[in-house]
């Protein structure tokens, strides 16, 4: 499975970024090999859409789940629309939500958790 | 001539400017008044108008057909607000912050984009006495105002002598459809920090659009000498100042216009548009 994981910076001992449209940088993890790339959020500086335009690059790069803090409302309509499960109210470092994914103990949100524009 | 008062900062008083001088300027010959601060409009509690034409504004926002898109993504580069992505094999669109170019319909290259209208708001106009009086409202939770203020200034009848804009605050697109194209910005603020920082950038802003430009200082005998100081080394002149006094705020609280409740202040308002005058004719 990939998994994405939004960060504040560019390595699994980072902070989870709280943000999705506006996280610093984007981990993408394959949980079978534990390999990992982190990418700097290509819409870190639209002037609107961010998490519309995230929600397209993460699907682009066929991510299966994400981790992060928290999504609005386009984002989580887009990343549904996809099939991609979002897992919200992470904090720590990326691994720590890693192995929290992997132990079973993150569920799933069932839509938006924060308004549009919360992430500027 | 059409004149926008616009301010940078919120609440220094652009439309008590914008109300009083359009009383004293009616009297001279025809008015237009457009208020253009369509997310809380409030001229029309002044000004008093009859509003009897109500017209709809709408923007055309992409529809998919979901059968013939096949998810190839190039109405998603041609979008330059990321209002469009494909998801779920097929494009989907997030129409509130859709600005209605038809760019994506234009690329789609199976066709499957057709467009239907989305309200935004209405534009309403009316006479308030011998003022020809315009309203731009959007709708409760949308965010895209530009277009309604657009429409709002397509009802300016261009042969008719006098046009007031009164412009939203802020420094952004909103403003920039008020005054672009304006012959003259008027520029209210307040003697304060937080009305410095923002005249310097509304400056920032008429100056980019080449567009003359004064001030008015409102509550003039409170907080310190910035404003002064900035419109002195800058070359600004300073049409107008009005003091800080409680009948004021008393009988703009009552909805009253300070050059009906103050005759003293009629021959000031007249001077500003003379002064406004000069400086658009040099």
């Amino acid at each position: 499975m990939k998994v994405v994981v939004t960060a504040q910076t560019n390595s699994l001992d980072s902070e989870i970024d709280p943000r999705f449209g506006r996280c610093q940088y984007l981990i993408f993890v394959d949980t079978e090999t534990d390999s990992w790339v982190a990418v700097p959020n290509p819409a870190l500086a639209e002037p609107g859409g961010a998490g519309i335009a995230v929600s397209q690059f993460v699907a682009d790069e066929k991510a299966d789940a994400l981790i992060t803090g928290n999504i609005g409302p386009n984002a989580a309509r887009g990343l549904a629309a996809q099939g991609i499960k979002v897992y919200v109210g992470s904090h720590g470092t990326v691994k720590e939500a890693l192995a929290a994914l992997k132990a079973g103990q993150l569920t799933p949100a069932s839509g938006p958790t924060v308004k549009r524009r919360s992430g500027m | 001539m059409k004149l926008a008062v616009a301010s940078g900062k919120g609440g220094t008083g652009k439309t008590t400017i914008a109300v009083n001088l359009a009383r004293v300027l009616a009297e001279e010959g025809p008015v237009q008044f457009i208020d253009c601060d369509v997310e809380e409009p409030n001229a029309h509690f002044f000004l008093k108008p009859s509003l009897d034409t109500e017209r709809e504004v709408s923007i055309l926002v992409p529809v998919i057909d979901r059968v013939l898109c096949n998810g190839c993504g190039e109405c998603v580069k041609a979008c330059a607000f990321n209002a469009i992505a494909v998801l779920g094999h097929k494009a989907l669109v997030f129409a509130e912050i859709c600005h209605g170019c038809g760019g994506c319909a234009r690329v789609c290259p199976t066709k499957a984009i057709t467009e239907q209208p989305n309200r935004l708001g209405v534009v309403s106009t009316g006479p308030a006495g011998n003022i020809f009086f315009v309203e731009g409202r959007i709708d409760v939770g949308t965010p895209l105002s530009v277009p309604v203020t657009k429409g709002a200034r397509r009802e300016i009848k261009e042969q008719d002598g006098i046009v007031i804009l009164d412009a939203p605050p802020g420094t952004t697109c909103p403003v920039v459809a008020a005054v672009a194209g304006c012959d003259y910005v008027l520029l209210v603020t307040e003697p304060t920090p937080f009305g410095l920082n923002d005249l310097k950038l509304a400056v920032e802003l008429v100056r980019e659009l080449d567009i003359p430009h004064g001030v008015v200082i409102n509550r003039a005998d409170i907080g310190d000498q910035g404003v002064e100081e900035f419109c002195r080394r800058e070359g600004i002149s300073i049409h107008l100042r009005i003091p800080f006094e409680r009948q004021f705020a008393e009988t703009i609280a009552h909805g009253g216009l300070l050059v009906d409740a103050f005759p003293a202040w009629r021959p000031k308002f007249q001077a500003l548009w003379h002064k406004i005058q000069e400086e658009v004719t040099v």
